[in-house]
């Protein structure tokens, strides 16, 4: 009888060997590979002597590192009011419904906002700064990547501060917290968690952006994905490229280790 | 606490405004009779005209919503399967263990996924084209299936479970009668998830896809790369309205479920009712 339903998740096990364990494996075994297809620690080699390959990560690093900044530093706030509104789920699902348009067109959209022409700099020219050039420019990468991770770090950090017992709120409240010291003291230690996941949900992605640098930031921004996309589909260089995909993976587990869940979190001691 | 909620108001509206000035943008310029994404001159249709008679990118469309279509159904049927059995392995290491698996093409970035699959395809013989962007869909659509369905099986009463095989139910019915219903909630949230998923990925299907094959968003991002074009803009106005329709629908079916099943309370589910 066990045996039966064993059968039934065959498919589900098979996809695991072969779209999970394999592929990664693979990867990790192409960047032993030279461009000759020998076996050779070359790539290695090059990649941490060579000092682009090393500030293109280091870049690549503090872009996803702004990026997650800047998007907690918006989403946070508005993560907290939403969950203080009425029909905050209806408003939830506003906020979370330019995730469901396409990638691809809200960065398209981006290039007719930040041309030399277009709306932002017809506002600046308007308040007397002039135009300025953005398109091509490592702050608009910065401006479109944030707009698309928004949702991304607004709905854990939203899950997190709903899921507070109100009761918690309302005795600080009774013990004559203010707002900020209930706030600071109670809703922000308990939403961490939340924000972990968010931190975990952009940074990661945002390492490996590549459409958006080749679409908005012309060459100027190189992250790691671009430089991986650059490695197999251009250059066709797969060996390096896989090199680079292990630093990314390694990169991955980092965070996700740093932003792992806590069994007990600072204010349930 | 008053004044305050009218800053929060004020906060949100701003955010609200932010986020979608880009869509809006797009969608006004559609109209435009210039051409261009700065200066309107008019209003005009001959965009949508264009976007009508593009058989190229009609063609593309519906590529795109096959492949949505079918790697969703098969994903969702294998991650659900799937589901079961991490359900039923009854250790609490391997139940880790294959969660574990389960998730790492869920936080791996898109490059990634991307390239090692490209790798995969490559060393095994697969020709790209259709079928390698559908293989590629259906395995990065599965452990989210997998998430959606698991949380319903833990939620169900496994009494009823024993209760039939006790009135002498087979194995086959089991699953039929008792756990499928159970969770058909989590197997539609997977499905429709699975379906956004496959819609909107752009960099695994760009690695996979080969010459002969595109998807739209390898389509748009293409065309994007070779300067401003206002069909795109039409289209994105259309495909706007689809992914509205499709989300306000999920809504309003969610809403209705959860008030249809706070009417029809189990009674005979002690643990739920006790719990608040």
């Amino acid at each position: 009888m066990v045996k039966q339903r064993k059968l039934l998740s065959v498919p589900y096990y098979l996809w695991i060997l072969l779209f999970v364990i394999f592929p990664v494996l693979l990867l990790l075994f192409q960047s032993f590979r030279g461009l000759d297809g020998s076996f050779t620690l070359v790539n290695i080699q090059t990649y941490f002597t060579s000092r682009v390959y090393l500030t293109m990560t280091l870049q690549s690093f503090i872009y996803a590192f702004l990026i997650t900044v800047l998007t907690l530093t918006i989403s946070y706030p508005a993560a907290y009011f939403l969950t203080r509104t009425k029909n905050k789920q209806l408003w939830l699902l506003v906020l979370i419904l330019p995730t469901w348009m396409n990638i691809l067109l809200k960065t398209y959209a981006f290039i007719g906002i930040l041309s030399q022409t277009g709306m932002v700099n017809q506002l600046l020219d308007f308040m007397g700064l002039g135009a300025q050039p953005l398109l091509f420019t490592r702050i608009s990468f910065l401006i479109v990547a944030t707009y698309i991770e928004i949702p991304f770090m607004l709905l854990p950090v939203f899950n997190a501060i709903d899921d507070i017992n109100d009761s918690m709120v309302y005795a600080s409240r009774d013990l004559g917290a203010s707002e900020w010291k209930t706030f600071s003291t109670v809703i922000l230690p308990l939403s961490l968690s939340g924000v972990r996941s968010g931190v975990q949900a952009v940074f990661i992605p945002s390492l490996s952006l590549f459409m958006l640098t080749r679409l908005i930031a012309g060459n100027r921004v190189i992250t790691l994905g671009t430089a991986i996309e650059q490695h197999f589909l251009v250059t066709q260089n797969w060996g390096m490229g896989s090199t680079m995909g292990i630093v990314l993976i390694i990169i991955m587990f980092a965070v996700m280790y740093l932003t792992r869940k806590r069994k007990r979190g600072v204010a349930v001691r | 606490m008053i004044k305050n909620n009218k800053w929060a108001s004020l906060y949100l509206v701003v955010v609200f405004i932010l986020l979608y000035t880009p869509i809006a943008y797009l969608i006004f310029y559609s109209f435009n009779e210039a051409g261009t994404m700065n200066q309107f001159s008019g209003f005009t249709l001959e965009h949508y005209a264009a976007l009508a008679e593009d058989t190229r990118l009609m063609i593309i469309a519906l590529d795109t919503i096959r492949v949505a279509l079918l790697s969703a159904l098969l994903a969702t049927t294998i991650g659900t399967l799937g589901a079961i059995g991490i359900y039923y392995s009854r250790r609490r290491e391997t139940q880790n263990l294959l969660l574990g698996f389960n998730n790492i093409l869920l936080v791996s970035p898109d490059v990634i996924i991307g390239a090692s699959f490209l790798l995969l395809f490559t060393v095994v013989g697969f020709r790209l084209g259709f079928y390698s962007v559908l293989l590629s869909h259906i395995a990065f659509s599965i452990p989210i299936v997998v998430l959606m369905v698991l949380p319903r099986l833990e939620e169900m009463n496994e009494n009823m479970i024993t209760a039939a095989k006790d009135l002498g139910a087979t194995n086959w019915q089991v699953l039929k009668e008792i756990i499928l219903p159970n969770i058909t909630p989590g197997i539609l949230a997977g499905y429709f998830m699975a379906f956004t998923y496959s819609i909107d990925d752009f960099a695994v299907t760009f690695f996979v896809t080969g010459n002969g094959f595109a998807t739209l968003s390898v389509e748009i991002y293409s065309r994007a790369r070779q300067g401003v074009s206002l069909e795109i803009n039409a289209l994105s106005t259309v495909l706007f309205l689809v992914a509205f329709s499709l989300v306000a629908g999920y809504y309003f079916i969610q809403k209705q479920q959860r008030t249809r099943k706070l009417a029809h309370m189990d009674p005979t589910n002690h643990e739920k009712a006790v719990t608040p």
